[in-house]
């Protein structure tokens, strides 16, 4: 009852908090707002600034990927932040609050899932995802390391980096995929993924700029030029979100499919 | 942009989030909120945003129904309250 309580003031709070943020936005129609700047009657164009300077600025061909990783650092930084506050507030949820370890709750789980452990009885399964799970670790890998050149990113290949886990531990159990990426290993992963990230934009700041000002970086890279600086630095800051996300990804799907407890499930 | 395919796939996207809140079995209603995220994947790619498309792929459809499943595997058929 009394966290019912707790549970309604800090929704109340929240939510007033962002319909404050609403009076912020732009009013509806505006001529002069970001979004409707460029058509005929309006302001300087955001966007045209972004297709016209982009390639020029950073060397990056695709214009989503030089917004999102440089132009609009923050905001994916952060995200990848919330991704990560995802996964310790379902690890949380499930391990702490959700008393994994009281033992009339373990009696009634082992009431529920009664097929048979091992691989005897899902040869087919278990060959076809042995064989696919590298081929989609491959695929992740160059949606990573070709995200400037075509459409993909850090978060994309790091989806698909821990759907491959996910995979692995549906086709046999969750302890044959917990033994090649244990939750140690995947939580040290998903804080050195942000802590890439935030070092990107750090060492910039030592240098003299902005935060994730990556054309600084220069020296530091051995590029020719800032501008190819800035593309390198973006990899670099993808393979941060990719390291979070992958990790995130799977430890979200173990602790729900085992109720908190990383033993059986699915 | 085409307008049959866009028009095609906006029916069938209204027809699945119906169904999906409408059905009384929770595997099935995650199952075809999966069909949802498909449909709204091949919109955006067909519409030229082929970044949040493959975002929504990986994660709407793929991941998230994984995850959702997930859950609904360790629910039980009555509730106790």
């Amino acid at each position: 009852m009394l966290s019912k309580v707790f549970a309604t003031i800090a929704v109340v709070i929240t939510g007033g908090l962002l319909l404050f943020g609403v009076y912020d936005f732009p009013s509806f129609g505006d001529p002069n707002s970001p979004p409707n700047a460029g058509v005929e009657g309006g302001g300087e164009s955001v966007s045209q600034y972004f297709i016209t300077h982009t390639y020029k600025d950073t060397k990056v061909p695709n214009l989503v990927t030089a917004v999102l990783a440089d132009y609009r650092g923050y905001d994916t930084m952060f995200e990848t932040v919330v991704v990560f506050a995802a996964g310790i507030a379902i690890f949380c949820i499930m391990r702490v609050v959700g008393n994994a370890n009281d033992p009339r709750q373990k009696k009634e789980r082992e009431g529920m899932h009664s097929f048979t452990y091992g691989d005897h009885n899902r040869i087919i399964i278990g060959t076809t995802c042995r064989v696919i799970v590298p081929v989609i670790q491959l695929f992740g890998l160059y949606v990573i390391a070709h995200g400037h050149y075509s459409p993909g990113g850090g978060f994309q290949g790091g989806v698909l980096l821990g759907a491959s886990f996910i995979l692995l531990a549906l086709s046999s159990d969750l302890n044959s995929a917990l033994k090649r990426f244990s939750e140690y290993n995947y939580f040290k992963l998903a804080a050195v993924g942000i802590l890439i990230y935030a070092g990107f934009g750090l060492t910039s700041q030592f240098l003299g700029e902005n935060f994730l000002d990556y054309g600084v970086l220069q020296p530091l890279l051995f590029t020719d030029g800032p501008e190819m600086a800035r593309s390198h630095s973006m990899l670099g800051v993808e393979i941060g979100v990719a390291f979070t996300v992958m990790a995130i990804m799977f430890s979200i799907y173990a602790n729900l499919a085992s109720q908190g407890t990383l033993k059986d499930g699915l | 942009m085409i307008f049959a395919f866009d028009f095609i796939i906006l029916i069938f996207m209204v027809v699945a989030a119906i169904i999906s809140l409408k059905v009384k079995d929770l595997l099935s209603a995650s199952m075809i909120f999966g069909i949802y995220g498909f449909l709204i994947c091949l919109l955006w790619a067909e519409m030229g945003a082929v970044d949040v498309a493959f975002t929504e792929a990986a994660v709407g459809a793929g991941v998230s129904t994984v995850l959702l499943i997930a859950t609904v595997y360790n629910t039980k058929r009555k509730s106790s309250d």
